[in-house]
């Protein structure tokens, strides 16, 4: 790890004035995946602004009958919150599919957002790779893309996003409100905040570097049945091949999107309109244009039965 | 000659540029490097509260909660397995709730209260888990065991506290106490041994006896 300095804030204000103001910082919450990468040295922060007094750490309802998330919510408080378990499932059931009992105690509403992608020659700075060193080339082209992405990449990189809990805050409609250090506001809607790949790889979101997460909103809870399904290599503790957050109503109609398959939670809102039909012609809209790799392509038949086998879920 | 695009050095080439390197090596560092390029260590005091004992302390800011453990307070009970969080093996209690103390800087718990394998219980006075897992023989060879043991008290914390799994059939119900339960809720502790079947043995003796 390289040095760096620390400092604690106590505001949201002041966390991104103090972002602001030192070259190389970044800020800190939960730290599970930016401490794992600055061992490493894939992260190299010169200054790092502890978060984790800022407040923010509670949830509340809004005024539209939906939640608002403080970014400092754990996603182990955010799981278990009674109006969660209730009204939005699919968000309780996609955050116990990530990680562990302790890192879910550690990680943050907004730091699960941010966590960066598990490619594994993004960690192994031995070999090229577009994000972690923009301009060096793509290892995982060609070469062990497995885990990768098979639809919203780019020939620069193909790298998936790693989170169970953004794939249901994008089917949610969730939106990220910020704040950055001269006190500027906004609320980005979960479909604009990560961004894909193109040729700018190492730029993973719409945030400014000295913007913060201060809060997630959902809006009002839209009823159905909620199901989060999650495919991977072992029964638990591991990242998804592939993954369905889904919301059926009664009547057929519902909203889905998948993990594991894109750079960011991968939601096609007209592909929902088949849903009455079936996985099959929802995941034909869905993944129309996918470019998987020789090593990844079985994604693409494990994303339909996938979300068969969600809709299914959904409708017994 | 074969090229590779990802990869424009042929061996050759890469041949000659280690050859030279290794010349170049015996020069020394810093007139190689500028001296702005290798920041100084930075230190910062912090307070820990460790099984009930207060600590101040000053440290390198890059010092995990881990090495502030070992290294600093020599309580060599918790243990460093993967240091990325993968194992579980550095599990401890933070105010109470289980974390994987080498995913932590230690200057981020200031005040905060710490409780590690040596303070859950003594030789003398273990802690009802700790008997468990001896009694039921929930190790081989032992390195995975503290961290272990810290997790399961913060996952009875939890079930108790009605916290879901991804095993729970219902999520809005108070959890079931049940193997699978509790197999996944330990999911973040490894066991290269395989005392798995045993662990779990051990932590549902603990679990019932206090239901």
């Amino acid at each position: 790890m390289k040095p760096f300095s620390y400092e604690r804030v106590t505001s949201p204000a002041q966390a991104a004035a103090a972002v602001a103001s030192q070259p190389g910082a970044k800020f800190i919450a939960g730290g599970t995946n930016l401490l794992d990468l600055m061992k490493l040295q894939i992260e190299a922060p010169a200054h790092l602004v502890d978060v984790n007094g800022i407040g923010m750490d509670t949830l509340e309802p809004t005024p539209q009958g939906g939640l608002r998330i403080g970014a400092l919510v754990r996603n182990s408080d955010l799981a278990a919150h009674p109006r969660v378990r209730r009204d939005y499932g699919v968000l309780t059931r996609a955050l116990v599919a990530g990680a562990s009992g302790q890192l879910r105690n550690m990680a943050t509403t907004g730091g699960n957002l941010l966590q960066r992608t598990r490619c594994p020659y993004f960690y192994d700075t031995n070999t090229p790779c577009n994000k972690r060193q923009p301009g060096s080339g793509c290892s995982a082209l060609g070469g062990f893309s497995r885990q990768l992405a098979v639809i919203g990449g780019s020939a620069e990189c193909i790298a998936t996003h790693p989170s169970d809990m953004a794939v249901a805050m994008r089917v949610l409609d969730a939106s990220v409100e910020t704040v950055r250090a001269d006190g500027a506001t906004r609320v980005i809607p979960i479909a604009d905040f990560h961004r894909l790949p193109g040729n700018t790889p190492h730029i993973e979101t719409a945030l400014q570097p000295d913007e913060l997460i201060t809060a997630v909103t959902l809006p009002a809870p839209v009823g159905g049945t909620h199901v989060y399904r999650k495919v991977r290599d072992r029964a638990s503790y591991a990242f998804a091949l592939v993954s369905v957050a889904a919301i059926v109503q009664r009547d057929g109609t519902g909203r889905v999107a998948l993990g594991g398959v894109a750079p960011r939670p991968w939601r096609v809102e007209a592909a929902e309109a088949a849903l009455p039909q079936g996985a099959q012609a929802v995941a034909e809209r869905l993944l129309a244009g996918a470019r998987p790799t020789h090593e990844n392509a079985f994604k693409l038949p494990l994303a339909e039965r996938t979300l068969a086998a969600a809709l299914s879920q959904a409708r017994s | 000659m074969e090229t590779n695009a990802q990869f424009p050095l042929s061996r050759r080439d890469l041949l000659i540029a280690s050859a030279s390197s290794a010349a170049a090596s015996a020069v020394p560092v810093s007139a190689a490097t500028p001296p702005d390029a290798v920041p100084s260590p930075v230190r910062a005091p912090v307070r820990l509260s460790v099984n009930g004992s207060a600590h101040d302390l000053d440290l390198d800011t890059r010092t995990t909660l881990l090495d502030a453990l070992r290294e600093h307070l020599h309580l060599t009970g918790t243990k460093k397995g993967c240091d990325h969080g993968q194992c579980g093996a550095c599990t401890v209690l933070v105010d109470g709730r289980r974390v994987v103390s080498c995913l932590s800087l230690a200057v981020m718990h200031q005040g905060a209260q710490v409780t590690t394998i040596e303070g859950l219980g003594t030789p003398a006075a273990p802690h009802p888990l700790q008997t468990a897992f001896v009694q039921h023989d929930g190790y081989q060879c032992g390195y995975c065991t503290p961290g272990q043991i810290c997790s399961a008290v913060g996952a009875l914390d939890e079930l108790r506290r009605g916290a879901p799994s991804h095993a729970s059939a219902d999520i809005v119900a108070q959890p079931m106490l049940s193997a699978e339960e509790l197999r996944e809720r330990m999911s973040g502790n490894l066991c290269r041994c395989g005392a798995y079947s045993n662990i779990v043995d051990a932590i549902t003796e603990v679990a019932e006896a206090k239901a």
